[in-house]
């Protein structure tokens, strides 16, 4: 008789913390008053709290309050109303790629969930199976590619000397790759750098693009919320869309719209006709069905709520604007603050870089100091959230920054 | 590989201007995707909207519908979802999930004063309702059992086929149905688990089966249990209608009951989306029961790292709605009530399904349609009787002869019962 009391997973070992969500998880254990968590990206207020918008909480109320509402399974690509409105606004509600029907655009479970689609989409019917990321990029990229069946190979894009973009070595790198490959691009506010090609730079990326035939592959999760203007930060994609060319794009409204745990976001896949989209659209479905089956339904019907009411919609666009004006106000106070005491070093990157992070430049020894002697929480490769700064908080940020940097190699 | 080369071919020659070039004399790099098959049960409903007919039926896909044929939200919902609304923060969860909501669901599949639960030897993550947490675990299987397969019963839910196929896990069927008794093909069932190399991996349905809605017996149930002790098969428990099949969770969960009692250590997928009526909020949660607390921390770990590149965390709402319904004990003995309420319903429309037709003089037999449990009824009929419904008499569902009862109402009932009998009758 076989021992069923074995475990058929005895030989498992324990994972490792995911390096991004896992400071959370240590800073939630730290007991110390003046603790300061800048790890994950979320928002927060002036307060330091999370941030649920208005029109958020209108539109959630809109919906408890409707006694016709029901909580049946949505389409397999989601609610439709959201699919439409999501792909005006990445792509701009004119579009030729949208009034043509060129665009298949399925609802997924936030940023990660539109790349994991794209991915096995792209694993199951693209002839090229290496997506090149930048380096450094969000933790969780190659993670998600090398799961849905690609193989990930890294391009040159930041310059630790300049702390800014390292447009020379992008450009060979992605002039290297063979033809067809697929290359992710952030379509703004670069995670976890902040630093964005200028508009000069991506027209050179999309005609160096082109000319090989890789296909862009964006993740936008901070449209809106590296300017402020929503336009603004989807130019990138719009440029290359504009181009009659292919592309896809993941959009997150985690950030832009606060909707973090709902998991709400879209894969958009523009492509070249109306049928070719009709029926790239149909085998994502088959890609979907065996992951999860169809997505969630509240944050989709919070997010075509707020997208279809002019009312709600400019109102969001009035709160968007806060949160990137804030941000923008703590890298300025944060560069004061530095500045005033005298912290060796250039810290102008600090308001060059956009979007929520920066990406300080101190090592993981400075962090691991911080993180001791001052209960300062940040991912090891000196990224910090300015979301999670305030006012209040940014002097003892300065003080452990001028501590690590003095005082540890 | 022909369409590298045509591609080429294009760039090379226009590559004389390859700073200006226009990506527009470009073919699209998707021109060879073949359109999709539509999904054999989804795309019922699809075709059923699309039908003008004042007369159409939908028993196709498992959503439960009440007396008026209308989608139900549950009272204990509502005021669930009233009591969060506005209230908490949008902050992610864990990438296990909700701890509250996981809590609440191993009580009910493991029972409440369940040791393995005070003990901690149960690893278990909020998964995107049971599709997500089959496919985390078939993911799972893929990463820590490589050289395993799965053995699926015949037949299944169609979508069981697809996420162990896109996990990369070899499948085989195992016998379960039988057609000529429209029962369970017990005998073949206990050959085919004593046949399989030990140590192999079973999915099994814990009650109310989809699509046949047989279910084992419980002296079955433990001579399957005991077999699978004698393989060291393991047991991989899809748990969808939990409170759905008799009207009462705990009878509903008797089948791990009875492997727990055995000392397997199992695994299990559970879903709210019919017994709470979550469909569309995708609220479920799967979960493996290990040796010790420090094994089932160790496999939680893992399970995390799977939903991460997957879609980092699961989404809140349905979480909260859940964890409020089954934290409160009103709301809790409200939503037993709700659930019961629901199989009564679905067990009242079998009986007055068979007893229409049987009035209608149908030479066959109809018992299997009271003898089965569930959303389902395995009807026995032919696909292409099940086209004849469709075209003659606009009734939708599955080719495969299932039935979903929750679909059929006083009103339409012997609309159906006549148009079953007038296709059947000649077989």
């Amino acid at each position: 008789m076989s021992d069923h009391s074995t475990s058929v997973f005895a030989q498992i070992a324990r994972a490792s913390e995911d390096p991004i969500l896992g400071v959370t998880v240590a800073y939630n254990k730290d007991s110390d008053p003046s603790k300061l968590n800048l790890g994950v990206g979320a928002y927060r207020t002036e307060e330091g709290k999370p941030l649920v918008l208005n029109v958020v909480r209108q539109a959630e109320q809109k919906l408890v309050n409707d006694p016709a509402r029901v909580k049946e399974y949505l389409p397999i690509v989601g609610l439709a109303d959201f699919n439409k409105c999501s792909a005006k606004l990445i792509f701009g509600a004119d579009s030729p790629a949208i009034q043509e029907n060129r665009v298949a655009t399925v609802q997924c479970l936030s940023g990660t969930g539109s790349l994991r689609v794209g991915g096995e989409f792209l694993a199951k019917h693209y002839y090229e199976k290496t997506v090149y990321i930048p380096s450094p990029t969000w933790g969780n990229h190659p993670k998600i590619f090398t799961l849905a069946g690609l193989s990930v190979k890294t391009y040159r894009y930041y310059d630790p000397a300049t702390r800014g973009l390292d447009f020379q070595g992008l450009l060979e790198d992605l002039g290297n790759a063979p033809m067809g490959a697929i290359v992710l691009l952030h379509a703004c506010a670069h995670n976890p750098t902040g630093v964005d090609p200028t508009l000069d730079q991506w027209d050179q990326i999309r005609k160096l693009m082109r000319s090989k035939g890789l296909l862009p592959f964006f993740d936008s999760a901070y449209q809106g919320f590296a300017s402020g203007s929503l336009d603004a930060d989807a130019q990138s994609v719009r440029m290359f869309v504009a181009d009659g060319g292919e592309c896809f794009a993941a959009q997150s409204y985690a950030k832009n719209m606060g909707l973090y745990a709902e998991r709400v976001g879209a894969l958009s896949i523009v492509c070249k006709t109306a049928d070719v989209a009709s029926r790239v659209e149909s085998q994502l479905k088959l890609v979907i069905r065996p992951m999860y089956s169809n997505p969630p339904l509240h944050g989709a019907s919070i997010v075509a709520t707020i997208l279809k009411d002019s009312n709600l919609y400019n109102e969001w666009t009035v709160e968007l604007k806060a949160m990137a004006d804030r941000i923008i106000s703590m890298r300025k106070q944060l560069l004061e603050a530095l500045q005033a005491r005298g912290t060796p070093g250039d810290w102008t990157h600090i308001i060059k870089q956009i979007g929520m992070f920066t990406f300080t430049g101190l090592n993981a020894e400075q962090v691991a100091f911080m993180r001791r002697e001052y209960h300062i929480y940040m991912t090891s490769d000196g990224r910090i959230s300015m979301a999670g700064l305030s006012s209040k908080t940014v002097s003892h940020l300065a003080d452990a920054m001028h501590a690590a940097v003095t005082g540890v190699a | 590989m022909a369409i590298r080369t045509a591609i080429t071919r294009r760039i090379t020659s226009s590559s004389s201007s390859s700073i200006l070039f226009n990506s527009r004399s470009m073919s699209s790099w998707w021109g060879n995707v073949q359109p999709a098959p539509k999904d054999p049960i989804l795309g019922v409903t699809e075709a059923f909207l699309a039908d003008p007919s004042p007369d159409k039926v939908n028993v196709g896909v498992g959503a439960y519908r009440d007396d008026n044929g209308k989608p139900v939200v549950l009272d204990c919902v509502r005021e669930a979802e009233r009591r969060v609304a506005g209230n908490l923060n949008m902050e992610y969860l864990p990438m296990g999930g909700s701890n509250k909501m996981v809590e609440e669901t191993l009580k009910l599949a493991y029972g409440e004063d369940s040791d393995l639960i005070k003990d901690k030897r149960i690893a278990a993550i909020q998964a995107l309702s049971g599709t997500g947490a089959c496919r985390i675990f078939a993911d799972f299987q893929k990463r820590f059992s490589p050289d395993s397969q799965i053995y699926i019963p015949a037949p299944t839910w169609s979508n069981h086929h697809n996420i162990w196929r896109d996990a990369n896990v070899p499948q085989r069927t195992f016998h379960y149905y039988h057609p000529e008794s429209k029962g369970l093909d017990f005998a073949s069932l206990m050959d085919d688990v004593k046949n399989a190399p030990n140590g192999s991996f079973f999915l099994l349905h814990a009650c109310a089966h989809n699509p046949t809605g047989v279910d084992p017996t419980v002296e079955q149930w433990k001579e399957i249990s005991y077999q699978f002790k004698v393989k060291g098969h393991f047991a991989f428990f899809d748990m969808a209608y939990q409170g759905f099949a008799s009207g009462d969770p705990e009878r509903d969960a008797k089948s791990i009951r009875i492997f727990l009692e055995d000392g397997h250590l199992i695994g299990c997928s559970q879903s709210y989306a019919k017994n709470m009526g979550l469909y569309g909020q995708r609220v479920g949660c799967l979960s493996l029961v290990c040796e010790d607390e420090k094994q089932a921390v160790a496999v939680k770990s893992q399970l995390q790292q799977l939903a991460r590149p997957m879609y980092s965390n699961p989404p809140v709402h349905g979480a909260l709605i859940v964890s409020t319904i089954l934290g409160d004990p009103d709301l809790k003995q409200l939503w037993l009530k709700e659930v019961k309420g629901m199989a009564d319903r679905i067990i009242g429309m079998r009986t007055s399904l068979r007893e229409n037709i049987e009035k209608l003089g149908s030479p066959l037999s109809w018992e299997h349609i009271t003898n089965q449990i569930g959303m389902f009824c395995y009807s026995g009929m032919t696909p292409e009787q099940v086209d004849r419904l469709t075209k003659e008499f606009h009734i939708y569902m599955t080719r495969n002869g299932r039935i979903s009862m929750a679909g059929v109402t006083s009103g339409n009932v012997e609309y159906l019962a006549k148009a079953i009998h007038e296709v059947t009758k000649a077989a």
